[in-house]
């Protein structure tokens, strides 16, 4: 079914419509010259003066840490925060895949147009063609950077570096760590932030979470804090204000984020005025370890490379109890063979995770809940021999047995889907500034370069790129016209930033209710999966509104927080950040609304093909959405998308 | 499944402590430990007591924010991280102490959450590789050979939870400085720093009250990596080279 006569888009009961964007700050000419052009015209801080600069970063993710690390360098004063006991922690650490570069070390036709090229159309037309340029230029600053810091890539035997093909690409770009590139690659921004800590250039604060944002006089000025051990609620001022606080999968309270991932710093700051963009696009992994129960509490991925040799299928026929080696092969649906003869099991991820949806709406889902799909190796390791599966696939089928308790060399794997990673984020220019004046935001947190879908092994080239290459540039343009006047802790946005946080907390300790922060986490979880996961109607985002709604209500009647402020105290920490999901979860819904349209991570069943394909509308909804806070209901502005040097095509996987 | 688990309960850092014995009914098999925590956790703040603290990030055995002491070893019966032990190791009717990270240099925060910050501050000792962002080369003019590469790797995958500190009669964190030191000592990269990186972190281990090895092993057999035993034998020549060269 297809959209045709224009009308009043059904979202707009929710939201007003603001002016249109159209200066996101991206230089003109030719756009291989663009960043080069934008960094000579770049104002410069002398050295002399970099240190009267200070700056805040929040997050110490490959973002967070590259960028505080890169800064303190450069001389500015950091102060840098994380909620974690080390800087460590950061959830970067999980990515397994890999990292994309430019290199063209294997000689087969990459180049910075080609990683360009993939990452536009991979991000289904909804990304920035100038910013996605930029990312593909210095990805290979930050191979180098890495191999100078130490980060152990895999090599050749010859001792140079390796690649692999990440993702529906046809070149390998991809450098890797075995299955830990996150965690090597921030380990050596870690390492680099902890030598400035040691320089004093970088002042760090682990276990402490921003609570809000300070805006002076139209600029960000600073933070407020919560002292996780003690309690006690900090102020910090600077010049700039960096947000590198990671992405919002945990809105759906199951997803492959550690626990702690929230939305609070990036939240505070939007309702302080800075737009929310995107909010609707979300990354589904197909091949995750299906819940075993209403315990779970949270997800973990499994590298997609199983399905290269992996055979996915259900029973035939519904509500199947028989053990799945007791089925025998003419009673086995393997659908995505079926339905996609031509790429088969390797078909994109938000493919591959609707069509096991699909199935287990059916009744035809396995395991715990009729929530899985079989992931089954039975004829790869009767082709290829258990040893060569073994060789390629061993540590995910310990993993898998580690969590599950089955042997999958036996028995097949049971997989479901599950939200991976958010494209959306604050709202930022060419210089990753938001629309506040001094506020800046920067990895997984910032919307910009992924468009609608993002590509495997792009999360941590972003990441990378942002603080290591171009915030230290596009910050520093900002800096020379600093410092700016000192802001104490007695000026009047301040006090009242610190005090509306201490209202906040006082509150959500005396309302003493009956029902724990978790089990309304669990249900806003299920709403948002049910209604804006892998398929979304005009229907059920309706009614996840009205839903939504009165569960934020009833949370903030009832909801039960231990204990008192002045100490570690686990519940109300979560409690602040559920809090804040729940208005999320609004916005994104009603951001799923406005788009009638398919697009990469974003599937509206009003828009595809008769094949079931997404649907794109390029004519109306080929621009950014960005969202303004109000307190009766959001305004969206939209920033047109215009594409210069690539054409928009859809894609088929038949 | 129904347990009982007795677990180390202490306000704050200030606070004497003790264990405290509480009931958990219907665990499942498939739970992981974590998540029983998480239900026991439920249960407590229903009947209003103060929910159990603990440390806890990703829950897929990276992040090492995890980590306790299960019925006297670290992370527990099998070798691998807290949150990735399941329920499934342990019988019906189990009672199950635990207790947080004992070590001197890691005080005891609330409950079984305690303060790792030693750690980050050996690794400011000298813990990297000193590469000004934009200064670096071309990464594929320093070849390393794979043999290395592969090794230094796999002393890089320390996780930092703290179980060898844990583990150790003696309290020492000897190998978690020495996969570092052996980490960055394998790479071409990590040679112009190699005297003064060991010789400035084993200071700032000492300093921070850890002990010294004794060679008992118990780390390694506790560590959800498998960082071998020999780095720290690596560690100890060069820490015998560096001060031979009087650099300390």
């Amino acid at each position: 079914m297809t959209i045709t006569e224009p009308y009043k888009n059904p979202s707009e009961q929710f939201h007003a419509l603001g002016d249109d964007i159209h200066d996101a700050k991206a230089p003109k000419g030719p756009i291989e010259k663009r960043w080069d052009d934008h960094k000579f015209n770049a104002k410069l801080v002398n050295p002399a003066n970099r240190r009267k600069i200070s700056v805040l970063v929040v997050g110490t993710g490959l973002a967070g840490a590259s960028a505080a690390a890169t800064l303190g360098e450069a001389g500015y004063h950091v102060k840098s925060f994380c909620y974690q006991d080390s800087p460590r922690r950061a959830h970067s650490i999980a990515a397994q895949g890999g990292i994309n570069a430019a290199k063209n070390y294997r000689n087969d036709g990459d180049s910075i147009y080609r990683l360009f090229y993939d990452t536009v159309k991979g991000g289904d037309f909804r990304a920035r063609e100038s910013n996605v340029y930029r990312l593909a230029q210095v990805s290979v600053n930050i191979i180098d950077q890495c191999v100078a810091q130490g980060v152990p890539f895999a090599r050749e035997y010859g001792g140079l570096l390796d690649n692999r093909s990440f993702g529906g690409v046809q070149v390998s770009r991809t450098f890797y760590a075995r299955g830990q590139t996150g965690q090597q690659l921030l380990i050596g921004a870690y390492q680099a932030l902890e030598r400035q800590i040691a320089a004093g250039t970088v002042e760090m604060n682990t276990r402490h979470e921003m609570l809000e944002l300070i805006m002076v006089d139209d600029r960000a000025r600073g933070i407020v804090v919560r002292d996780m051990v003690t309690g006690e609620i900090e102020t910090h001022t600077a010049d700039a204000v960096v947000l590198a606080s990671g992405g919002y999968g945990n809105v759906f309270f199951l997803s492959t984020n550690a626990m702690g991932c929230n939305t609070t710093a990036t939240w505070r700051a939007h309702r302080k005025g800075a737009y929310f963009a995107n909010p609707c696009y979300t990354q589904i992994h197909p091949t995750c370890i299906p819940v075993s129960g209403d315990y779970q509490s949270k997800l973990t991925l499994m590298s997609e490379s199983l399905r290269n040799d992996g055979r996915i299928w259900v029973p035939e026929k519904m509500n199947d109890e028989r053990l799945a080696s007791e089925i025998p092969e003419d009673e086995r649906d393997y659908y995505l063979e079926r339905i996609y003869p031509a790429f088969g099991n390797l078909v994109p991820r938000d493919i591959a995770s609707r069509a096991a949806k699909y199935q287990c709406d059916a009744g035809k889902g396995v395991g715990p809940g009729g929530l899985g799909v079989y992931l089954d190796f039975a004829d790869a390791i009767e082709r290829l021999g258990r040893p060569a599966v073994e060789a390629k696939y061993g540590n995910l089928f310990d993993m898998y047995a580690q969590i599950t308790g089955e042997d999958p060399y036996t028995e097949p794997m049971r997989i479901y889907p599950a939200v991976h990673y958010t494209m959306g984020g604050l709202w930022v220019d060419y210089d990753l500034q938001s629309n506040l004046t001094g506020l800046f935001v920067a990895g997984e947190a910032n919307f910009s370069e992924h468009g609608a879908n993002r590509l495997g092994a792009s999360a941590l080239m972003q990441g990378l790129a942002d603080g290591y290459f171009v915030l230290p540039y596009t910050l520093a343009n900002y800096l020379a016209d600093g410092p700016f006047e000192k802001v104490d802790d007695s000026h009047a946005a301040v006090v009242e930033a610190r005090q509306a946080v201490e209202e906040r907390i006082t509150t959500l300790l005396a309302i003493n209710g009956t029902r724990t922060v978790d089990s309304y986490h669990k249900e806003l979880g299920q709403i948002m999966w049910d209604y804006c996961g892998m398929e979304r109607t005009e229907e059920g985002l309706t009614k996840a509104i009205g839903m939504i709604r009165d569960l934020k209500v009833d949370f903030w009647a009832n909801v039960k927080v231990t204990g008192v402020n002045e100490e570690l105290n686990q519940t109300l920490e979560r409690a602040g950040r559920v809090a804040d999901f729940f208005e999320l979860g609004e916005l994104m819904c009603i951001d799923a609304l406005n788009r009638r349209e398919s697009c990469g991570g974003h599937f509206r069943a009003e828009s595809q093909t008769e094949d079931g394909e997404a649907l794109r509308h390029d004519d109306e909804f080929a621009y950014v959405s960005a969202w303004e806070y109000g307190d009766k209901q959001p305004t969206l502005h939209k920033e047109p998308l215009e594409y210069e040097y690539v054409e928009m095509k859809s894609r088929s996987y038949k | 499944m129904n347990i009982t688990v007795r677990v180390w309960r202490q306000k704050n850092a200030d606070d004497k402590g003790k264990m405290v014995t509480y009931g958990v009914e219907n665990v499942s098999e498939h739970m992981s430990f974590l998540e029983m925590l998480d239900v026991l956790n439920e249960q407590l703040t229903l009947s209003g007591d103060d929910p159990i603290a603990f440390d806890h990030d990703c829950r897929e055995g990276i992040c090492g924010a995890c980590g306790v002491v299960i019925n006297g070893q670290a992370h527990g019966p099998q070798t691998t991280t807290t949150c990735q032990l399941h329920m499934r190791s342990f019988e019906d009717g189990a009672v199950i102490d635990i207790e947080p990270w004992r070590a001197g240099a890691f005080p005891v925060v609330k409950d079984l959450v305690v303060d790792r910050g030693a750690f980050d501050r050996i690794i400011q000792a000298g813990g990297f590789i000193s590469a000004p962002t934009g200064s670096a080369p071309e990464a594929n003019n320093l070849p390393v050979p794979k043999e290395d590469a592969d090794h230094a790797f796999e002393s890089a995958t320390c996780i930092g939870c703290g179980a060898c500190v844990a583990a150790c009669p003696n309290g020492s964190g000897m190998l978690f400085t020495a996969a570092k030191i052996t980490h960055l000592g394998l790479l071409p990269q990590g040679q112009p720093e190699r005297d003064s990186r060991v010789i400035g972190m084993i200071e700032q281990h000492d300093h921070e009250g850890f002990g010294g090895c004794t060679n008992i092993g118990e780390c390694t057999s506790s560590c959800p990596k498998g960082i071998p035993l020999d780095t720290i034998s690596r560690l100890n020549r060069d820490l015998l080279g560096a001060l031979a060269k009087g650099k300390a």
